[in-house]
């Protein structure tokens, strides 16, 4: 895909976000959809082509009024937006849509209008893993981790440091819902949930929704907004069962959809000045940080436990909090992008200064799915 | 009230054999004939080369503890916790999930690649489960 061709002219989260327990999930799509559309200046009638994941793009769109040309319902987990975007970018390329809505919203914590999540007992996942104990990302997501730890030689001390750092960040976002200031010690020390992981390197669950919308980057200088210009975007998949992976020394779909991103962007390491690595444990930014190829793997944990992703730092990193202390609702992909589009307006409460182009990329099921988005606010 | 059941698995057409398998004792993996591939979980192709030629064959039951965590909340219904999920390297290639039994479910017990063996739980009459336990000698 061509660089720049496609931008982000509407950007919005929902009204509210955490607890929102006077909202059904649905109702949290069209929330946050209306506060995209009312960002970008525009009318309902104007959108033409929509995506969603978990629930339809029939149950959204007919819910809001949308009458698309072209939907995409692409539901891999929680970097289905960044995929969404991806696809939508090359929607509009092709012609076949000129403004594409994109929304995610989920009732994580409240629970309304929210299918639970079941594995098919006929399953793979159904036969060979849920009867060994698993239950929920908890007991799935940080199997890796051990190896991963003895293999880079990567310390608990340095896995709490992520949580540490991440709460700095959302002491800076007056909508993060956790901002105390916290330390390695508290990290180490708070209840075990699935070891090595504790509660703090864990995500937090709650509710809300967010929404973008796209258009070709000649139609977005008509917008109130500042375009941001998809400057490159990669995807891939490996497998819904983590004890598949190929190795838990990295993700492979990390590995194949970050570089993708950064050819098309035609962008080194160095050109990059803002950072989202979709956080839903702790180690997750580790195994980004390397299969990205910012560093060696042995070298992610100390770079984070030294400061260098903190505010100040010469990569800042989930400068929102991130899933462990801003929100997550359970796909917390779209919090991402609401991040990095931010940025990159220059409006983000904890601003990098200066900042013209943010990686953002994210995972989708137990290292199921991957998709990474670079985006910039130069043409 | 009954206790809560730990999740039970239904085979489908592409993995009875492997349920079979548990419930005599064997450990059954497939093998590519084109390729040599070994594969897990079941499939009536390689996954490696496509080709449809694959035979069955009994595993050895070795391998070692590849990775895990132990669980403490929430608990999956029927067990205690805390209790290990492990993913275990079997020797002939492929990893399956497991539990290990016969070993306290503790990082100190839970050594990174020592070496397991095989054993099977009963379900039911109709369903046993591979588990591993550390390898004697």
């Amino acid at each position: 895909m061509r660089r720049n061709q496609v931008a982000v002219v509407g950007a919005a989260e929902t009204t509210e976000l955490g607890v929102v327990p006077n909202a059904s999930q649905l109702q949290l799509h069209a929330d946050a959809a209306l506060n995209a559309i009312a960002d970008a200046g525009l009318k309902l009638s104007d959108i033409d082509g929509f995506a969603t994941a978990v629930e339809t793009p029939q149950q959204v769109c007919h819910y809001l009024g949308i009458k698309p040309t072209w939907v995409d319902g692409t539901s891999v987990g929680g970097c289905s937006f960044m995929l969404h975007v991806r696809h939508a970018a090359a929607a509009i390329e092709a012609g076949l849509c000129k403004t594409v809505l994109i929304t995610h919203a989920e009732s994580g914590k409240s629970m309304i209008g929210k299918a639970p999540r079941s594995i098919p007992a006929d399953s793979l996942q159904g036969q060979f893993e849920a009867p060994f104990g698993v239950y929920g990302p908890p007991s799935m997501f940080p199997i890796p981790v051990l190896r991963f730890m003895k293999t880079y030689g990567i310390t608990h001390e340095q896995l709490a440091a992520v949580a540490v750092v991440q709460r700095e960040w959302a002491a800076k976002n007056p909508r993060a819902m956790m901002k105390d200031p916290i330390t390695v010690a508290d990290v180490l020390n708070s209840r075990m949930i699935a070891y090595p992981f504790r509660l703090l390197q864990c995500c937090l669950v709650t509710d809300g929704g967010g929404a973008l919308i796209l258009t070709s980057a000649d139609r977005a200088r008509d917008f109130p907004r500042k375009p941001v210009y998809i400057m490159g975007t990669g995807e891939s998949v490996e497998t819904p069962m983590v004890s598949q992976m190929e190795t838990f020394n990295s993700s492979r779909a990390f590995k194949t959809a970050g570089p993708l991103a950064f050819k098309e962007a035609g962008i080194a390491h160095k050109d990059v000045d803002h950072l989202m690595i979709y956080d839903a444990f702790a180690h997750l930014p580790l195994f980004g940080l390397g299969d990205l190829g910012f560093m060696p793997h042995e070298e992610t944990g100390k770079f984070i436990a030294d400061g260098n992703t903190r505010p100040g730092g010469k990569l800042p990193l989930n400068t929102n909090g991130g899933g462990l202390s801003y929100m997550h609702s359970g796909m917390y992909g779209m919090y991402a992008l609401q991040e990095s589009v931010r940025q990159m307006r220059g409006i983000a409460p904890a601003q990098v200064p200066n900042a013209k182009i943010s990686v953002c990329h994210g995972v989708g099921g137990m290292f199921a799915a991957s998709g990474t988005i670079v985006f910039t606010n130069e043409r | 009230m009954a206790e809560p059941q730990r999740a039970r698995p239904k085979p489908t057409p592409e993995t009875q054999h492997f349920w079979d398998g548990t419930k005599a004792g064997e450990l059954r993996l497939q093998r590519c004939d084109a390729c040599a591939h070994v594969y897990f979980p079941p499939r009536p192709f390689c996954p490696s080369c496509a080709s449809r030629k694959v035979s069955i064959f009994k595993a050895s039951g070795k391998g070692f503890l590849y990775s895990y965590v132990i669980n403490h909340r929430p608990a999956a219904p029927g067990f205690t916790p805390p209790y290990a999920i492990a993913v275990v390297e079997l020797a002939e290639g492929p990893r399956m999930m497991s539990n290990i039994i016969d070993c306290p479910q503790t990082p100190e017990a839970l050594e990174l690649d020592m070496k397991l063996e095989v054993a099977f739980q009963a379900l039911d009459d109709k369903i046993t489960l591979p588990v591993f336990r550390p390898a004697k000698g």
